[in-house]
């Protein structure tokens, strides 16, 4: 069954041991300068924004339907049936479509180095595989951050929110947008001046549609092409035969052949 | 043996390429953070917006025109084929070489042709590009093969070159069109004056705009140079193709502003607006009006300018979609870092650079005798120790 992440921002306080317990798990630094960054970085896979003495959490969301997955052309990101977005740098050329196809801007570049790598999260997958929860999940000291199956975490946060709609914006953060995704946020407060903008539909439709036309092209416009190359061409021909084309316009097409 | 003689333009060259080959070391050795002004919120720059958008773009004249004598038979548009297959097999070639800069791993370039996601427009464009290079080389060949007098390669060619021919366009008409789809995964990040579910309807109207509009700039370029007569009456039938290809691409623009409800967007003066106004009255509104006037129209300077003016507008369309449309919601403003402007002027120059040599030692204009020096044996195998005169750079 697929997993999920549900982060309440209402009970989280702003410990940032979810982004230390993420920076080990992914052997990355970890120190007081990375912890005031706000931004996503190549170093930093989630990070804890601050507005208005308001805590949210930001991490890759492990779409439903993921941008990155349908953009990426050498399949390096793949969606797993357990929930995480998996990332396989042997496979990547460097194109950065991923990053630009994200809708929540999570996919961070290794901008520094001379052979850069894509970085997200990725859902800790192997622990995910494993049967363990997430790293952030398990760090966690409040429950802000709770790891389960994906279906009991939408139905725990329609809970929640019944349960203290004073409490709470009526909204799963996660649950419709871009098709749904692997983590799903809860705020009392809205979710745009953090930096959410996203469209409800999952937008990889949006180039399918388009590619899936591409076959019927090709079939249809050879044919027509071809049609058209007899059609002009017998004409030529005829013309020829019939004797109304000058002399020199037959050696023009004598040069021509040479082409 | 003789030393080239300095000229402007010659220098120019020169310096660029030598800021260039800087460029280059310093990128292969210092990453992409460290010569780019690239970053996570804003990872394409001008060597995606300019090198490869508008490179593909401006390279479109080889599949339009090759459509129009092989296809349409129209055998009087001949003598310009040549030139423009030229252009097109050195615009794609550069394209190449641009991707290979802006690629984190340049040498997996060839990931997607093994490694398959039918489900990335990347990948389409990536497979046609390749194809279509192929494709471009193939249709080049004859023009080589003649001057090496290979006549039994030049009958095969010659036996295959309807089916390739229609295999180019297309493979053109695939990824000119794809080049526009790469921004419709980006809703809510494109400004709304681009942003359009027509993109790769405008992408393939604009690259067969352009297309059109190179083939007159570069016939009228090589014949300054090289002395030859213009052909003039050719070129005007295609100013009236370009004339209603921009009318068309105009009507339909506006159609979709409107139905968007973008057009209220051009109330709020601004960075995105201005470059809007650049865009369309560069691209559309001066050329069309110019074309529009007969006397203009059929007048060798008035094409020219035209052409030129559609060349720089719809360049200005491609770096609005891939840099002014993207830097809003991206808060920021990307000013490419000078290591990415010496790099891509480098590929321009040497675009006009080995245009040059090609049109000097190959058989480009059928009609044109091949000077004696060029055919001197050796001169063509060390074009550097020759005395290139380049006289195409030096009378432009």
């Amino acid at each position: 069954m697929s997993k999920g992440i549900l982060y309440d921002a209402t009970l989280c306080v702003g410990c940032r041991l979810c982004e230390k317990a993420c920076a080990e798990q992914n052997n990355l630094p970890y120190d007081d300068s990375i912890a005031n960054q706000e931004l996503l970085s190549e170093q930093k896979l989630t990070t804890i924004v601050t507005r208005g003495g308001k805590f949210m959490r930001r991490l890759c969301m492990n779409c439903q339907d993921p941008a990155c997955v349908s953009v990426c052309p050498v399949a390096a990101l793949r969606k797993m049936p357990l929930g995480p977005v998996t990332y396989d740098e042997s496979r990547c050329m460097g194109c950065r479509y991923c990053m630009l196809a994200c809708p929540f801007r999570a996919t961070r570049y290794e901008w520094s180095k001379l052979l850069p790598r894509v970085r997200k999260c990725n859902m800790c997958a192997d622990r995910v595989a494993a049967g363990r929860q997430t790293a952030c999940a398990e760090a966690c000291p409040t429950g802000a951050t709770k790891f389960g199956e994906r279906d009991d975490l939408i139905a725990e946060a329609k809970d929640r929110i019944a349960k203290s709609p004073d409490h709470y914006l009526n909204h799963i953060y996660g649950l419709e947008e871009v098709g749904g995704t692997s983590v799903f946020l809860l705020s009392s407060v809205p979710f745009e001046p953090f930096g959410f903008n996203t469209p409800k539909e999952p937008l990889p439709m949006l180039t399918y549609r388009v590619l899936s036309h591409l076959p019927d092209i090709v079939s249809l416009g050879g044919v027509l092409l071809g049609g058209v190359w007899w059609i002009t061409s017998r004409r030529a021909e005829v013309a020829m035969a019939e004797g109304e084309l000058g002399h020199g316009k037959k050696e023009d097409q004598e040069e021509g052949k040479s082409q | 043996m003789s030393w080239p003689k300095v000229t402007f333009w010659k220098t120019i060259v020169v310096l660029i390429f030598i800021s260039g080959a800087y460029a280059t070391f310093l990128r292969f050795t210092r990453g992409l953070g460290a010569t780019t002004n690239l970053s996570d919120p804003f990872p394409w720059g001008i060597w995606i917006g300019f090198d490869v958008l508008c490179g593909v773009m401006m390279a479109a004249g080889g599949f339009t025109l090759t459509a129009v004598v092989y296809i349409f038979n129209l055998e009087r548009f001949r003598p310009i084929i040549r030139p423009t297959v030229l252009t097109a097999f050195l615009g794609y070639s550069l394209v190449v070489v641009a991707l290979m800069y802006d690629l984190g791993r340049p040498y997996r370039i060839w990931h997607p042709l093994i490694m398959w996601n039918p489900h990335s427009v990347m990948f389409e464009v990536g497979w046609c590009v390749t194809l279509y290079t192929t494709v471009l080389a193939m249709e080049f060949a004859p023009i080589v093969f003649e001057r090496l007098r290979l006549e039994k390669a030049l009958r095969i060619q010659h036996a295959i070159v309807i089916p390739l021919v229609i295999a180019g366009v297309l493979l053109s008409t695939l990824h000119q069109s794809s080049l526009g789809s790469l921004y419709l995964i980006v809703p809510e990040k494109l400004h709304p004056l681009w942003y359009t579910p027509l993109l790769p309807v405008f992408f393939f109207l604009s690259a067969i705009c352009v297309g059109l509009a190179m083939t007159i700039f570069e016939s009228r370029m090589t014949s300054k140079a090289f002395g030859k007569e213009l052909e003039l009456p050719l070129l005007v039938s295609l100013g009236r193709v370009l004339l209603v290809g921009l009318l068309v691409y105009a009507v339909l623009r506006f159609q979709d502003l409107y139905h968007r409800g973008a057009l209220v967007d051009l109330r709020h003066p601004g960075y995105e607006t201005d470059l809007f106004y650049v865009e369309v009255g560069l691209g559309l509104f001066l050329p069309i009006i110019l074309l529009l006037n007969r006397r203009i129209r059929e007048s060798a300077d008035g094409l020219y300018l035209a052409a030129v003016l559609v060349v720089l507008g719809f360049i200005t369309n491609r770096l609005n979609v891939s840099i002014t449309g993207m830097e809003g919601t991206a808060r920021l403003y990307y000013i490419p870092k000078w290591t990415e402007i010496a790099v891509t002027g480098s590929i321009i120059a040497a675009g006009f650079v080995i245009f040059a040599l090609a049109a000097k030692y190959l058989p480009i204009f059928p009609e044109s005798k091949l000077p004696k020096a060029a055919i001197r044996p050796g001169a063509a195998s060390a074009p550097a120790s020759a005395p290139v005169e380049l006289g195409f750079l030096q009378k432009v």
